[in-house]
């Protein structure tokens, strides 16, 4: 009787270890889950070009991540890239005139959704847009004015 | 089920098997008598222990019935198979008792596998059986630490826990020292007589055997070569029965090997 | 010219024969499996205990250097680009979506694996499987269904449990000696990694959980009942087992892509 009472104290323990393993990989590796418990309210904006962003990237106010793009979506009306993201409910007092911008984290880091705050005293709300917009940079563009600009100033 | 009136428990007819291209038994007749002690002789290599193993259908036979109290036992399926089973008890070559639980465990296996009785009743089953085999203080114990003789007395009892009608015993007597030997002879009999079941002992050990059985076949050669008591056989004029009855080295059953011719051989004139 | 042919096809023949047979075995276990939880949950607990909690050091130790070295190469080869800061994206997906579910694997068919080979084919050799038939026992039923289920049930937590400890030694080598920032190392992970991944890792470990036991399970039940015989199927389990899972690896990763 005392073996098995071992036996099933060590089976329970390890099955514990490797239930909380799993907790701990799906809820501390992936951004996922974050704000899904949480109010949220959505927000969209339209974009020229969004560059790489993709659906759950960061929506970040100052670096700190206030919510998550929910989908990313072409236009074909306004031919623009059409964003929806949500932002958390505890963050109620943005200025509605705030602009969004597409941010990178890093040289080679993942893009993100910047807000700037305005000054207006209205605050966006569920089902608001975002007026004023920045696309992403496209290193080959830049890459490329920078060629073009650096090669005239030679030229003068 | 037909009730067991009849005298003969189990009827071996006309069986035939063979493993691969080698025939084991061709046209072997066989019957076993209820409440008698069955011994079944024969030089090793005979398949003795396939004919156990085709009496529980471990193996099927190819040709040939076998019949236990008149029921064909290749027409059962599975679970009329484990319902006859259950009447046997089976002593196997060294014990086979399971490793991973001790005595006790072991000899209360099929009980916990078969019965929904509670522990305490296990518990007076199983130190009664161990008792009359002599061993309630090894009950502890696990198997890695018996000696050969303990582990197949631990066997015979739990081949006995669950009261069978027929136990079959394969070399009990194998690789036991005297004393041992002796115990299991004594128990093999008392068993037979006090519970009134059939048992049947598979072993070449002439002189044990000749002690308990009550009827003795020897097989050889795929058949039954001789049959009836010990003393029948002992007297018997067949050459086989005399040279495996008195232990000859040389007779039917050849001490040499199948070999080319000795001279031939050492002087290398084969190959030529 | 004629007996080689004839060679050739019987040995396919024999293949074709020896995995219509494995595939039947795996159906005869799957179909004792849920009146086997269900009626005798003691049996499984005490094969997750043999395979699972008693597989644990190895992996855990395995988990945390490897973990550790994926940290280390990572940030060697991203530090050259400056890119120091996705060192916990790389680590995580290569631990989550491959080794954690491969590594663990080998190691279960070594440690586990063969223990199950050598353990069911020592129980054939010493006639303990045929003394359970004689008892009217099934011996698929209460020898191996359990330890299959048993291997089944452990290998995805070790395969988790090795993923965290990996994790957890990336996190020593590059956050605690290597000085990467520690925000960094877990942010980068967390916007990276997506659920998929994780359950691409836990599909992973379930089919190699299966592969592998129903291997070590089948090969000692089929071992030759000698010593010789048994340490063959004990090899063989290894050996078929690496193989197996390596090319289910493969095979899963392109459907999930």
């Amino acid at each position: 009787m005392q073996q098995t009472r071992s036996v099933e104290i060590g089976t329970g323990l390890f099955v514990l270890l490797g239930m909380s393993a799993l907790f701990f990989l799906t809820t501390q590796t992936t951004g996922g889950g974050n704000f899904s418990a949480a109010e949220t309210y959505e927000v969209e904006a339209r974009f020229g070009n969004v560059g790489s962003l993709k659906s759950r990237a960061p929506v970040a106010m100052s670096g700190v991540t206030i919510g998550r793009v929910t989908s990313v979506v072409f236009d074909p009306d306004t031919l623009e890239a059409k964003v929806v993201f949500v932002i958390d409910s505890q963050y109620d007092r943005i200025p509605d005139d705030s602009d969004a911008s597409i941010l990178t984290s890093g040289l080679l880091g993942s893009q993100y959704i910047g807000l700037q705050a305005g000054g207006s005293d209205i605050y966006l709300e569920d089902g608001s847009e975002i007026l004023f917009t920045q696309s992403a940079i496209i290193l080959e563009n830049l890459i490329g004015k920078f060629l073009v600009n650096s090669g005239s100033s030679n030229i003068d | 089920m037909v009730s067991g009136d009849s005298e003969n428990l189990i009827e071996i007819r006309d069986l035939n098997y063979s493993r691969g291209a080698r025939v084991i038994f061709k046209g072997l007749n066989l019957t076993i008598k209820r409440g008698q002690i069955t011994a079944i002789m024969g030089p090793s290599g005979t398949g003795k222990t396939t004919l156990l193993r085709l009496i529980t259908r471990q193996l099927i036979p190819h040709r040939g019935t076998i019949l236990i109290d008149g029921v064909n036992i290749a027409s059962l399926n599975l679970t009329q198979l484990y319902k006859m089973r259950r009447r046997f008890g089976m002593l196997f070559q060294n014990g086979a008792l399971l490793t991973d639980l001790n005595v006790f465990e072991n000899v209360a296996f099929p009980l916990r596998e078969h019965t929904e009785l509670t522990n305490r009743l296990i518990r007076h089953v199983v130190l009664t059986k161990l008792h009359a085999v002599g061993l309630r203080g090894a009950a502890d114990m696990v198997p890695s630490e018996l000696s050969g003789g303990m582990a197949r007395r631990v066997a015979l009892a739990r081949a006995m826990v669950m009261d069978p009608d027929i136990l079959i015993y394969d070399e009990p007597f194998v690789g036991l020292d005297p004393i041992s030997m002796g115990v299991i002879v004594r128990l093999v009999r008392r068993m037979n007589d006090a519970l009134g079941i059939t048992s049947i002992v598979v072993s070449h050990d002439v002189a044990e055997v000749s002690t308990v059985a009550d009827c003795s076949y020897l097989i050889s050669g795929g058949k039954v070569a001789a049959s009836g008591s010990p003393d029948e056989l002992r007297t018997t004029k067949s050459k086989l029965v005399q040279q495996f009855m008195h232990g000859m080295a040389d007779g039917p059953v050849a001490f040499h090997y199948d070999a080319p011719d000795y001279a031939e051989q050492l002087l290398g004139r084969d190959s030529e | 010219m004629r007996a080689l042919v004839r060679e050739i096809y019987i040995s396919i023949f024999e293949f074709v024969r020896t995995f219509g047979a494995f595939q039947l075995f795996f159906l005869r276990l799957l179909m004792h499996s849920p009146t086997l939880i269900v009626r005798r949950p003691g049996l499984v607990i005490k094969q997750i205990y043999n395979t699972g909690a008693l597989s644990l050091v190895i992996i855990m130790v395995c988990g945390f250097f490897v973990g550790g070295v994926l940290g280390l190469q990572a940030y060697a080869n991203l530090a050259k680009f400056n890119a120091e800061d996705s060192t916990g994206t790389v680590v995580a997906l290569a631990l989550i979506k491959e080794l954690g579910p491969v590594i663990t694997a080998l190691l279960f068919a070594g440690r586990a694996g063969t223990a199950l080979s050598s353990e069911i084919g020592l129980m054939k050799a010493t006639d303990q499987l045929s003394a359970m038939e004689m008892m009217a026992i099934n011996p698929v039923r209460r020898v191996l269904v359990p330890r299959f289920l048993g291997g089944v049930i452990a290998m995805p937590m070790l395969v988790a449990i090795f993923s965290c400890v990996g994790l957890f030694g990336a996190h020593v080598v590059v956050v605690e000696l290597l000085d990467v920032d520690v925000g960094a190392f877990w942010q980068q992970m967390r916007y990276s990694i997506e659920l998929i991944d994780i359950y691409e890792g836990i599909y992973k470990s379930i089919a190699f959980g299966i592969v592998i036991s129903l291997l070590a399970v089948w090969e000692g039940y089929n071992a030759i009942p000698t010593a010789e015989g048994v340490g063959r199927a004990t090899t063989r389990t290894v050996v078929i087992s690496a193989i197996a899972v390596l090319i289910l690896d493969f095979m899963i990763t392109a459907v999930m892509l």
